[in-house]
This record gives structure tokens, C-alpha cells and sequence, in this order.
């Protein structure tokens, strides 16, 4: 799910026994900012395949678009001017997270709306059931019997 | 010839359908068993004559019938001989017909394995699915039609099949899938012959039961494989993207899990119907909507088939009379008069509902994310993404929610639980589960707090559901007695939880702990992912059936021993011009290695993508245990003929804190 | 009271399928372009024909112009270029051409073999233009205005279809602006 794989610190007790470690295909000075670029590339779609994000597309432009989050990354960008850069370029489509804005606060405050919501109404129902008489049965007499009847049917 | 009869018999299988949607439902209607006796021949009639058109379509599939517009389009003489079995729901038009198969297989189920229930009843249900069937039989002739013909111009060869469905992923993913969407619309058709008939009872939620349970666990099973072929045939080793045909396929199944419980507890207490009707008709057009977003073009998907807005439209209006039809019933014949059934605020009614709140609250999540594009864009409020990012941030608590709700539930009881007796039962397994999270949050290195949460929470519902299994399991004569006492439908709600912890344990610990490096080697260079150190050996060619491939070699070792060679590919297929990163995997229940080789640096470097995931196979081996879990739970002694049970939901009985019923929930 | 709650869900899924009937046909690959309304990136590459001679974004302005985006590599620009050819030669239409990560050579061969609708064309083998444009894939054709404000991306082949009923009545307004 989350492509975040964060285990730096388990990289870098291995990474210490190994003498001759192989280049990454982009060169950085720590796991963290290599972690940082990684965050962000799995962020941004690919405006060309569409459903992929840029680290997994092999598509020219998603190459194009991780040199120039690399890029942008060395000039010391944060990573919402990186985000706004290829924003500006390909528009709000290659960004798979939504920022929150007037549009889209309904979507992010949504489930929160909706367990509150579905909370106090099963609250409500709870609150209405106690208090009902204690001695009424699930089911009125003429439904019980045709339920009996019914299941009777099935056993024959 | 052989392409005509096809169509035939689908014009066959239309009359029937026709037929049976109106002749046993007028029957039961007017009280006529002449005209009920109809149903079921008219079931076995549409079946067989849409099994003979797919024989038929399979059979220019195997003779390499390129005359016949659809095979040309998705096949090719190279193709090795299973892909062209598999071939025939390669594309849009076979896979609605493999799809109106399982429609009628199902119908003909519903008809030899409802012969106790009342005609009338039986009459109503088939009707219903007789014209859910009318519905897609007019789609397929007026739009999709697989043997339409390429005459006079019949192409020397075909197209090819689209290399990433050659595989063994996709000859049996579909057809799962399928089942477990066209299976909802029994329940469906049970949910709307009780609006019809009014009878919206407790018999009539033991009758769905079975069937939801069944068609969940196929739809469970098509996508743990769509995820797992996707992780291994995708080539980038994600195991689920959030795209919109995933979405499609996990609404029914999240609605259908609600629908599940919800069913259990109308069954048991007669409770909560007019929820748990429109659950039933909400599974179905969620399935439906599914099979829309798939085949209209409106969303793009990697796995969408091409778009046709023709299609579209034809889908959107069989959708349309579909759920505004049952909905309309729904709105006029639901019952309002809320049941005079008691239940405390502690009660196994209630954590149920809750339960509810929380899955439909994801359904609606997953909806709302899918298509909140499709509205801003409509509404020219700009061209958006939602996708993973979103999906994570929003969905993990909820996951984890209902994780914690399932743990404490699982002891809670019919009617009355008392508050203070829950508590102090929940304190051991709290307090293991804590400890045990701790162990493997240790054992994997950082803390982090979701990584935490989520193996808590897969912890405590493994040891909740185990708990509550021993406790029921305590007899005199023995543990073993006791194990075997239990029903089947317990055991599956067993087996269904603990699967769910699998699932949520493999997709927290793979995306926390999980590790990626895109790395440059040349042949000969080493490197490490985790613990394991990678050696790119050797890259060469290959010749395959139906393509050309840059074949890798790679040794992985872990402490200085070599502990296998994987052999990962670049394909390249001539007839369809296309390129395909295989990668190659050493799977182990708990870590694969997974190495792709991405693109060509210099002449001898490459990018290679290496990952150590650990846990991922839990996420396909849980779905699996789900699976299990609701067949075993079907085939528990009360769905049975000879079922002489007592008949729970009539238990007048107000004892509270009986275990009795709680025996039976999944 | 309590009946009209159960018409709930009968009105939302009403409200959802108008949204959906909405999306049928739309392409939801093509994007629009995240430069409309403003400038064309500053740049400086060389001219295609004269490697010598620099080309800027002055080139886009003082006349509507058409932006072509293609490559000889790209096969849907082999499509469209008959139509490009007819649009400069019989409509007199200024079509600017941006050679897009390609070689010298093989666009020559491309020229060579199906003429050239372009009044100039600028040379970008790193595709540095296109990103700063925001092309994605080979063939895009912008519409430009005089002064060198983007009006309008279409993304895939220009064909008669596209030219009538999307980019016609674009660079018709454009020209009545200006």
C-alpha cells in the first residue's frame, strides 16, 4: 500500500558490512534524502500512462520528470516547490494527493463526517431500543407463526 | 457456420430470459403453479444455450478462427495453446460473455438448490435474475457481439493477445472475479422477491446468507489473484494502486462484507431488515457500477478495457433501470415499523452495526475517491487525482477501526453484554497483544506509529478470535471435543477473522518495512537490500514461443549463502509491439525478493529494481483463509435440508448472556 | 416521514448516474494544458535547418500560430502530417514545428519524405522545450496567439475532425482578440 519503505536505519546496519556498494541509478548524499526523493516520485502520476505513478512508469516523460524532481532536489527545493513546479508544467493531474482546498475539503473531512454520523445514529437506535417494553417478543405472533411455517416447508 | 449458431444461441438464451423474467413471476403473482413450474426448465434452457455459445467462441479460439472479428482481434496463431483458452475473456466481448455464464450458472443454481423453499418465492427470485439476465443478454447481441465476422477480409493472422494476460494470473483471476460480482445478484434477486412479496423475514435472511457468503468468497479470491498477479506481472512490485478497477472490484466487496453481518443479525434477531435489503440491492449495483467503470472508458485504468461510449451508454441505462427499479422498490415497500426486539447498547446487534458503519463508511470512501474526478471534472473544477496518498491517509484508520471493533465484539452477545464483564474479559488479550506488537515492531527495526497500529490491530483480532475459540472449545470431555462441537459457520467466521488479520498484518508490515532501491549495475556487481546481497551475474538472450527477451541472471545470497538465482526478463513482442518487464521473485511465506530490470543505462549498465517485502504472501494467504472461511460457513448443517434446528430467530427465550446464539455469526 | 428517508438512496444514486452519463465519451487521457493563458516558456535552441541560428519564443508571436509538437520516431505524427502539409499549403495557417527529442537526420528523412509545413522549426533532442511545455507525448499542437500566449493543447493527431470542430474555432477567437 504505502510504497514508503522507510527502513533506512535497517539499510544503514547492513549497508556498513558491505564494502563496494553499487551506485543508485540517482546519487544521494543521505538515505534520508533518497528517501525524500523516493516519497516523493511515488507521489506524482504519470501524465502519459496515467495509472502509474512516476517511479514505476517506464514511460520517457516519467524519466524526464524524476531527472527534474532529482534536479530540483540538489538546488535544494522543498518538496512543495517541487510538487508546484511539475504542477505548473502538467497541471493538478500528476499529483495523486489531492491538496486540500475549497473542492476537496467535502473528500478529505468525508469519513470523519460519515463515522460520526453513522456513530450517533446507532447511539440513537441503541437509546430507542432500551427503552422499549422488556417483554415483547423479535417478532409479532402471525409473523412467528409464518416464520415456523416457512422453515417447516424447508425441512420436509 | 459454427460463429453463427453462437449468435443463435444467444438469441436463444434472450427468449429464454425473456420468458423466465415474466412467465414464473406472473405465476406467482396469480397463484398459478403451472405457469411457476416454468422457472426452473427456463433456467436450465438459458444456461445451456449460453454454455453452447461460449463453447462455441472457445472452439474458434482453438482453431484459430481469425474470420470471427474477435478472436483476430485477441489472438494469433503463435499464441500457445492454453492462452487460447484463456484468450476468450481476454477482451471486452468474451469476458461479458464468460461474465453472462456465471449470470445464468448462477440462476441455474439458485433453481436446483432452492427446491425446499416455497414456490412462490423460488419463482420470484428467478424471475428477478431472469431479468438482470434479459439486461446483459441485450447488451452483449446489440453492442458487444463476440461473432461478428471480418468478412470478406479475413486477416491472415491476429492481433496477439496482450502479453501481460499471458499468464496463468489472468486464466483464472477473471473468472473468480466474475463470480463473486455476478454472485451478489442472488442476494439481490432474494432481496427483491421479499420487497415484492413483503415478506421480509428472518427466513428470508437465512435463505441470502449462504449465497452472499459464497459469492464474497469468490470475490475475495478474484482479487487477492488480480493483486497478486499484478505484483508479479505488473513489474514494479506494488501489490495494490488504488486505481479506479480495483476500486470497482473492492466496493462490492466491502458492501458485500457488511452484508454478510448485517445478515447475520436479521437472522438471528429479526432486526435491522430495511438495512439489511437495501445492503443487499447497494452489493449489487455496486457490482454493476463496477462493470460500468471497467467498460465505458470514463475512468482510465490500466486495466480498463478499450472505451466505447455506445457501451457506455447501453451499461449506464441497464444500470440505471436496475437500481432505480429496485431502489423505487426498495423506497415504496420497505418496512418502517421498527421491530419491538430489545437489545443493549453492549450488545452483539449493536457492535454489528457499528461494524456496518465502519465498512460502509469505507465503501463510500472508496466510491467517493473513485469518482470525485469524474464530478469536478464535470463540474469544470479542474482535472484531479486521488490516489494512493489519499487512499492511505484516509482508509488506514478506518481499517484499523474496525480491526479493534472486531476484537472487542467477538465477545460481546445477542441482547445484553454486560460492560463491566467485556472489560475485564478484553484485559489478558489486550494485554498479550500489546506484547506481541512490541515483539515484531522490535523485530523489524523503527517504530513508527501506523506500522504500530496496524500490527496491533492484526494482533489483537488473531488473539480475540483464538481466545473466544478456546473459551467456546472448553468441555468436559475433553478440548478436542470441544473443538469438534462447534459448527461449521462458526469455524468460518474463525477462519474469516483470522484471514482478515493476515491480510491487514502482510499490508502493514510490507508497506512500513518493506524496502525499494532502484540501483545501476553492470554484470558482476553486488548489492544489498535488507539483509540479502543481490549479484548480477549475467544478461543474455532468449527466445520464447511468442517473443524475444533480455534474459538477467542474478544469485541472491543472505550471510555469505547462496540461496537461489533469479532469472528476471525484458520481453519483447513483435506481433503486438510491445515491451514487458518480467520480473523475477524468491518468494518465502515471510519475505520475497523481487528483482526487474528497468531500463538500459549504458551499454552495459541497467537499472535494476530490487525489493525485500516481507510479509506480502500474508496479504494473498489471508484473502485465501477469508475465502475458506465463508465456504466452510455454507456448508454448515442449518443451510442444510435435514436442518432441524431450532429456529433461533424465534427464540422468545429473554435469558440474557447465552452463549447459545452466539455460536452461529460470521 | 421515515418513508421519505428510504427515497434517500434512490436520490443519491440518481445523482451519481448524471455524473456518469456526463463522463461517457469524454477522453479522460487527454488533459488539458497547465500553460493556458500564459506565455510560451522563455527558451533559446537552435533551428533545425541552420544549427547556427538560435530560435526563441519570439518566433510564436506577432501571428496566431500553431505549435506542432512531433518526432520521427513517433508514429500517430506520420498520420497527421499530410493533414499539417494541407493546413499550411491551402489554408495558410503559420505552423511552428518543435522537433521533439529527435536527430537531426532521421527528422530530415522524415521532412524529406512528406514535406514541410513548417515556417520554422526548432530543435529539441533533450525534449527541454517540451517539458517546460508540459508535452507528454508526441503529437501534441498548441495554439498560440500573437502575443505568444498559449491558448488552447491538443493532444493526439490533427485531423480534419479536430481541426473544424476544435482548433478552428480556437484560433478564430484568437485572431478576434488581437
Amino acid at each position: 500500500m504505502r510504497y514508503v519503505q522507510s527502513a533506512f536505519l535497517l539499510l544503514i546496519l547492513c549497508a556498513s558490512g558491505v564494502q563496494a556498494e553499487v551506485r543508485e541509478v540517482y546519487d544521494f548524499d543521505t538515505r534520508a534524502e533518497e528517501q525524500r526523493y523516493q516519497n516523493l516520485i511515488v507521489e506524482l502520476r504519470c501524465p502519459k500512462c496515467q495509472n502509474q505513478n512516476i517511479a514505476d512508469s517506464n514511460a520517457p516523460i516519467s524519466k524526464d520528470m524524476r531527472d527534474q524532481v532529482y534536479r530540483l532536489m540538489k538546488n535544494g527545493a522543498t518538496n512543495d516547490e517541487i510538487v508546484g513546479d511539475l504542477v505548473g508544467r502538467f497541471g493538478e493531474f500528476v499529483q495523486y494527493n489531492p491538496p486540500v482546498d475549497k473542492r476537496t475539503i467535502l473528500l478529505w473531512a468525508f469519513p470523519a463526517i460519515a463515522v460520526i454520523g453513522g456513530v450517533l445514529i446507532v447511539a440513537g437506535v441503541a437509546m430507542r431500543s432500551r427503552k422499549r417494553e422488556e417483554d415483547e417478543p423479535a417478532l409479532s405472533p402471525e409473523e412467528q407463526a409464518r416464520v415456523e411455517k416457512m422453515l417447516a416447508d424447508k425441512d420436509q | 457456420m459454427y460463429p453463427e449458431l453462437g449468435q443463435i444461441s444467444l438469441i436463444l438464451a434472450l427468449l429464454l430470459a425473456l420468458l423466465l423474467s415474466v412467465v414464473p413471476l406472473a405465476g406467482a403473482l396469480t397463484g398459478r403453479d403451472s405457469l411457476q413450474a416454468f422457472a426452473r426448465p427456463l433456467a436450465s434452457g438459458m444456461f445451456v444455450f449460453t454454455g453452447l455459445a461460449f463453447a462455441i467462441l472457445t472452439h474458434a479460439f482453438v482453431v484459430d478462427d481469425f474470420s470471427v472479428a474477435y478472436v483476430a482481434n485477441n489472438s494469433n496463431s503463435m499464441l500457445p495453446w492454453f492462452y487460447k483458452f484463456s484468450a476468450v475473456w481476454g477482451g471486452h466481448e468474451g469476458s461479458l460473455l464468460l461474465w453472462i455464464l456465471m449470470l445464468t450458472g448462477w440462476t441455474l443454481a439458485v433453481a436446483v438448490f432452492s427446491r425446499k423453499l416455497p414456490s412462490t418465492m423460488v419463482s420470484q427470485v428467478l424471475s428477478v435474475m431472469g431479468m438482470v439476465c434479459v439486461g446483459f443478454f441485450l447488451f452483449i447481441i446489440m453492442t458487444s457481439n463476440p461473432f461478428d465476422r471480418l468478412l470478406p477480409n479475413i486477416p491472415a493472422d491476429g492481433q496477439d493477445l496482450n502479453p501481460l494476460l499471458q499468464d496463468i494470473g489472468l486464466i483464472v483471476h477473471p473468472p473468480m472475479l466474475y463470480m463473486g460480482y455476478v454472485g451478489f445478484s442472488v442476494a439481490f434477486a432474494f432481496a427483491l422477491a421479499a420487497l415484492i412479496n413483503g415478506r421480509l423475514d428472518a427466513a428470508w435472511a437465512r435463505w441470502s446468507r449462504p449465497w452472499t457468503t459464497v459469492a464474497w468468497s469468490f470475490l475475495t479470491i478474484g482479487i487477492a489473484l488480480g493483486s497478486w498477479w499484478a505484483y508479479y506481472e505488473l513489474g514494479w512490485g506494488g501489490w495494490w494502486f488504488w486505481d479506479p478497477v480495483e476500486n470497482a472490484s473492492l466496493l462490492p466487496w466491502l458492501s458485500g462484507t457488511a452484508l454478510m453481518h448485517s445478515l447475520a443479525v436479521t437472522e438471528k434477531r429479526g432486526v435491522f431488515k430495511s438495512w439489511t435489503v437495501l445492503l443487499a440491492i447497494v452489493t449489487f449495483a455496486l457490482s454493476l457500477l463496477g462493470t460500468f467503470l471497467v467498460r465505458s472508458g470514463v475512468l482510465t485504468s490500466v486495466h480498463a478495457f478499450a472505451s466505447d461510449p455506445e457501451r457506455g451508454s447501453f451499461l449506464l441505462m441497464l444500470l440505471g433501470i436496475t437500481v432505480v427499479g429496485s431502489l423505487a422498490l426498495y423506497a415504496f415497500r420497505a418496512p418502517v415499523v421498527h421491530v419491538r426486539s430489545r437489545y443493549g447498547s453492549m450488545s452483539r446487534e449493536i457492535f454489528l452495526l457499528l461494524n456496518n458503519v465502519l465498512l460502509v463508511t469505507a465503501t463510500l470512501l472508496v466510491a467517493i475517491g473513485t469518482l470525485y474526478p469524474l464530478i469536478l471534472d464535470y463540474l469544470d473544477m479542474g482535472k484531479l487525482s486521488i490516489g494512493e496518498p489519499f487512499f492511505n491517509t484516509t482508509f488506514s484508520p478506518l481499517a484499523v477501526a474496525a480491526g479493534l471493533l472486531l476484537g472487542t465484539g467477538i465477545f460481546s452477545r445477542w441482547k445484553k453484554t454486560d460492560g463491566g464483564w467485556l472489560a475485564r474479559k478484553l484485559l489478558w488479550p489486550l494485554a498479550l497483544s500489546l506484547t506481541a506488537s512490541v515483539a515484531v515492531i522490535l523485530m523489524y527495526g523503527s517504530f513508527k506509529p501506523w506500522a504500530f497500529a496496524g500490527v496491533f490491530t492484526s494482533i489483537w483480532v488473531a488473539v480475540a478470535t483464538l481466545w473466544d475459540l478456546w473459551d467456546k472449545s472448553a468441555s468436559r470431555q475433553g478440548r478436542w471435543y470441544g473443538l469438534k462441537r462447534q459448527s461449521r459457520s462458526y469455524w468460518g467466521m474463525v477462519l474469516g477473522h483470522l484471514g482478515v488479520a493476515m491480510v491487514m498484518a502482510g499490508a502493514t508490515v510490507v508497506s512500513n518495512y518493506g524496502i525499494e532501491r532502484d540501483v545501476r549495475m553492470v554484470p558482476g556487481d553486488s548489492a544489498m537490500v535488507g539483509d540479502y546481497e543481490i549479484v548480477f551475474t549475467d544478461i543474455g538472450n532468449r527466445r520464447g514461443a511468442n517473443f524475444t527477451a533480455q534474459y538477467g541472471s542474478f544469485d541472491v545470497f543472505l550471510d555469505g549463502k547462496k540461496i537461489s538465482e533469479l532469472h528476471p526478463e525484458k520481453r519483447n513482442y513483435p506481433v503486438g509491439m510491445s515491451v514487458m518487464t518480467e520480473a523475477d521473485i524468491d518468494g518465502g511465506l515471510f519475505r520475497d525478493i523481487f528483482v526487474a530490470i528497468g531500463e538500459r543505462i549504458s551499454d552495459d549498465a541497467w537499472a535494476i529494481r530490487l525489493q525485500y517485502k516481507p510479509l506480502i504472501r500474508w496479504l494473498w494467504l489471508g484473502a485465501l483463509v477469508m475465502a475458506i472461511g465463508g465456504f466452510l460457513a455454507i456448508a454448515d448443517k442449518r443451510y442444510r435440508i435435514r436442518a432441524k434446528n431450532q429456529v433461533k430467530v424465534a427464540d422468545r427465550d429473554t435469558r440474557t448472556g447465552d452463549a447459545q446464539a452466539a455460536g452461529a455469526t460470521s | 416521514m421515515k418513508r421519505l428517508l428510504l427515497f434517500l438512496p434512490l436520490v443519491i444514486a440518481v445523482g451519481v448516474g448524471i455524473f456518469l452519463a456526463a463522463g461517457i465519451g469524454k477522453d479522460p487521457t487527454k488533459l488539458e494544458s497547465a500553460r493556458i493563458g500564459k506565455p510560451v516558456p522563455a527558451f533559446s535552441l537552435e533551428s533545425l535547418n541552420k544549427p547556427t541560428q538560435l530560435l526563441n519564443e519570439s518566433v510564436l508571436k506577432g501571428e496566431v500560430a500553431l505549435l506542432n509538437v512531433w518526432a520521427e520516431w513517433c508514429p500517430s505524427c506520420w498520420d497527421e502530417h499530410e493533414y499539417l502539409m494541407w493546413l499550411s499549403k491551402e489554408k495558410g495557417i503559420r505552423i511552428v514545428g518543435l522537433n521533439y527529442k529527435d536527430q537531426r537526420e532521421t527528422a530530415f528523412s522524415f521532412l524529406g519524405r512528406l514535406g514541410n509545413p513548417y515556417d520554422e522549426i526548432i530543435f529539441d533532442p533533450k525534449g527541454s522545450l517540451g517539458f517546460d511545455l508540459g508535452v507528454y507525448g508526441a503529437p501534441e499542437t498548441f495554439v498560440i496567439d500573437a502575443d505568444g500566449i498559449v491558448q488552447y493543447r491538443h493532444v493526439g493527431v490533427v485531423n480534419k475532425r479536430v481541426w473544424e470542430e476544435v482548433l478552428l474555432p480556437v484560433i478564430q477567437k484568437a485572431k478576434g482578440n488581437s
